[in-house]
């Protein structure tokens, strides 16, 4: 059984009179393991497709299937426990809480599955590290540069040591080093861990990390095929 | 599962960010909880006043005063001219079933002389049966008797005021004071009784007997005469029985024709007390419930702002939902804030309440009481009406969709 499997997506957004057809019978299947780069011009639909992944979406019609179980059959409180233990989820645009601590978003999806404060501290704090930000623990969002607050959101992605990573173009406010330095991570991450990653980008240097490479244009799938490794 | 405390810090930091705003939301709740207590202290503490002022003036009493309210369509004040005499008393007594026991009463102010202290007071000459009529009894010394009152014996009991006035430090029993130059000797001192409904001072009096009053300080009309009789229903059901046995027996006794008007008057205390009573009663309910307007109007506040607090922190809720956060855990935190804010806006209303209350009682010199059963009511009532207003807004902000919250701008 597949981890990931899409069946037949679409999504279409409707504005008045004006249908948008976000995605176009998306179908495709992802393993276990598996470490996906997804790419294409803006508007093409990959983050519609990512939310749906990520349980915080619907699809128009189609069937999204996690771990063999049709999401479209779970309740609000069963997707919410998805998103909290299955799923770590870097946002496009950082969605960290104003006024927090860097060390208090981070343990924000700990707050919700019951761990201790003192083990949340202690996850948060090791999560921190992990994406270089030790010593900023305590700094709110409007105190970190785009670059910190976009590894501060990847930090809270890793925190619950979720099976699988999707992060909407992760590197997209980092320079070349951070950028590989978090490549580097998520790929340690993929072969040690066998965490399931699928991420958005526009470089290419970046999707060369992955191992297969999806590329949307108008909603649909137009190419799906493995990096060759030099 | 549901990270209680974790909630409750979230709730917290939430209204310290907004300061001012939750201060002046809980001000509603402030002044809510405050005026419904002070205004039951106030009512609560006026019903107490009135039922001790019953209890005070003695239980099931009825007053028959000589003279008509009318007379020939000229109102005449009650009690204006003699017509009661001691026989009166004893037949109502005999002929009256409703009845308990009678006191008669001639009464007249007199100066009263011990030593080289003098102090002006009341009066009142009656029989031994006043004490049982007005729930009285003898602090020192003992009452006068039937046979006192039989070979009128110049004999006097006196009231606390009189005796503080007269003796200050001195025991007052067996001594000897002059009322109206006549010699009488002190035999018992009344119980402690207060004020009377009508605000005059009800220890401020001496009793002696009805015999000795008629024939040696004040002379009467005619033999026999007395000012009031003084009457205690068997119980407070009979009161309006006795009234009429009172009235039939009294117009046969005078030789009042059908056409004619009472030449008496009987006055059932216990019955305007009683009327008293209710309506103060139904005046704090009033009192109360206009109050309650100021605490729901306050409730509608905390719901006011927890909605503008919803649709402000949508992509907070979003971010929340994201990471995982169930339907219970986004309305509790909701509901948790607006409890506080209701909560400690009540406690603060007790104080403000309680407080107020002491300051009406002072400056209006009304008896206030605060009843412990207020303030729990009020308090709970305040949490309630958190958790009433801030369910509507919780709900709300539970039902947003994730990824609809999180594109909230
Ligand atoms: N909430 C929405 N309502 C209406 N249309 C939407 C909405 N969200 C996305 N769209 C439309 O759906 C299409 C796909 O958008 P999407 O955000 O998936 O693009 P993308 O591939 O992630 O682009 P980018 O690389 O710029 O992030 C766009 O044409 C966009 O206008
Ligand atoms: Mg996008």
């Amino acid at each position: 059984m597949a981890l990931i499997e899409s069946v037949g997506i679409t999504k279409v957004y409707k504005l008045g009179d004006v249908e948008v057809n976000a995605l176009c019978s998306v179908s495709l299947t992802i393993e276990r393991g598996d470490f996906i780069a997804i790419m294409g011009p803006s508007g093409s639909g990959k983050s519609t497709f990512m939310n749906i992944l990520g349980c915080l979406d619907t699809p128009t019609t189609g069937h999204y299937l996690l771990e063999g179980t049709d999401t479209a059959q779970l309740n609000r409180d069963e997707l919410a426990g998805i998103r909290n233990n299955k799923i770590g989820f870097v946002f496009q645009g950082f969605n960290l809480l104003p006024r927090t601590s860097a060390l208090e978003n981070v343990e924000l999806p700990l707050l919700y599955n019951g761990i201790s404060a003192k083990e949340r501290r202690q996850k948060a704090i090791t999560a921190l590290k992990a994406v270089g930000l030790e010593g900023r623990e305590g700094h709110h969002p409007t105190q970190l540069s785009g670059g910190q607050q976009q590894r501060v959101a990847i930090a809270r992605a890793l925190v619950n040591d979720a099976p699988i990573i999707l992060a909407d173009e992760p590197t997209g406010n980092l320079d070349t080093k951070t950028s590989s330095e978090i490549m580097e991570l998520f790929v340690k991450l993929n072969r040690e861990s066998n965490i399931t990653i699928i991420l958005i980008t526009h470089e290419s240097d970046i999707a060369a990390y992955s191992r297969r490479i999806i590329k949307f244009l108008d909603g649909c799938i137009i190419n799906d095929e493995p990096v060759r490794k030099l | 599962m549901i990270n209680i405390p974790s909630t409750i810090k979230i709730s917290f930091r939430a209204l310290r960010v907004n300061k001012m705003r939750s201060a002046l939301t809980m001000l509603g709740i402030i002044i809510g909880v405050g005026a419904v207590i002070a205004m039951l202290a106030v009512g609560t503490g006026a019903s107490q006043k009135i039922s001790e002022q019953i209890s005070s003036i003695g239980s099931n009493l009825l007053i028959v005063l000589p003279g008509a309210t009318t007379a020939g369509g000229v109102r005449m004040g009650a009690g204006t001219q003699p017509t009661l005499t001691m026989r009166d008393a004893e037949a109502i007594l005999k002929e009256c079933p409703s009845v308990l026991d009678v006191a008669p009463d001639l009464s007249g102010v007199a100066q009263i002389v011990y030593g080289n202290q003098n102090w002006s007071t009341g009066v009142r000459g009656t029989t031994p049966s006043v004490l049982n009529v007005r729930d009285w009894s003898i602090d020192e010394g003992k009452s006068f008797t039937e046979q006192d009152v039989k070979s009128a014996t110049k004999v006097a009991l006196l009231g606390q005021t009189v005796v503080d006035n007269l003796f200050g430090e001195v025991t007052p029993i067996g001594k000897v004071i002059r009322i109206k130059n006549v010699p009488f000797t002190v035999i018992g001192i009344l119980s402690r009784k207060g004020q009377s409904p009508t605000g005059q001072d009800q220890d401020d009096t001496i009793y002696i007997p009805l015999t000795t009053a008629q024939k040696k300080l004040f002379g009467t009309a005619f033999p026999g005469m007395v000012r009031i009789i003084m009457v205690k229903a068997k119980s407070t059901e009979g009161l309006l029985d006795a009234e009429k046995q009172i009235t039939g027996l009294l117009r046969q006794r005078h030789r009042i024709g059908p056409k004619q008007d009472n030449d008496f008057t009987v006055r059932n205390l216990t019955q305007m007390m009683q009327a008293a009573e209710q309506s103060t009663k139904v005046m704090t309910l009033l009192l109360g419930a206009i109050a309650s307007v100021s605490l729901l109007v306050g409730g509608i506040g905390i719901m006011n702002i927890m909605l503008v607090s919803v649709t402000e922190r949508t992509r907070e809720i979003g971010i929340r939902m994201a990471v995982g956060a169930k339907t219970w855990d986004i309305r509790l935190q909701f509901i948790i804030e607006a409890v506080t804010l209701s909560l400690i806006g009540g406690i603060a209303g007790i104080v403000a309440g309680v407080s107020g209350s002491k300051v009406i009682s002072m400056i209006a010199g009304w008896a206030t009481i605060v009843s412990p059963l207020s303030i729990l009511l009020a308090f709970s009532f305040s949490g309630l009406v958190g958790i009433f207003f801030g369910f509507y807004p919780a709900y709300k902000a539970s039902l947003l969709n994730p990824i609809d919250a999180l594109r909230y701008e």
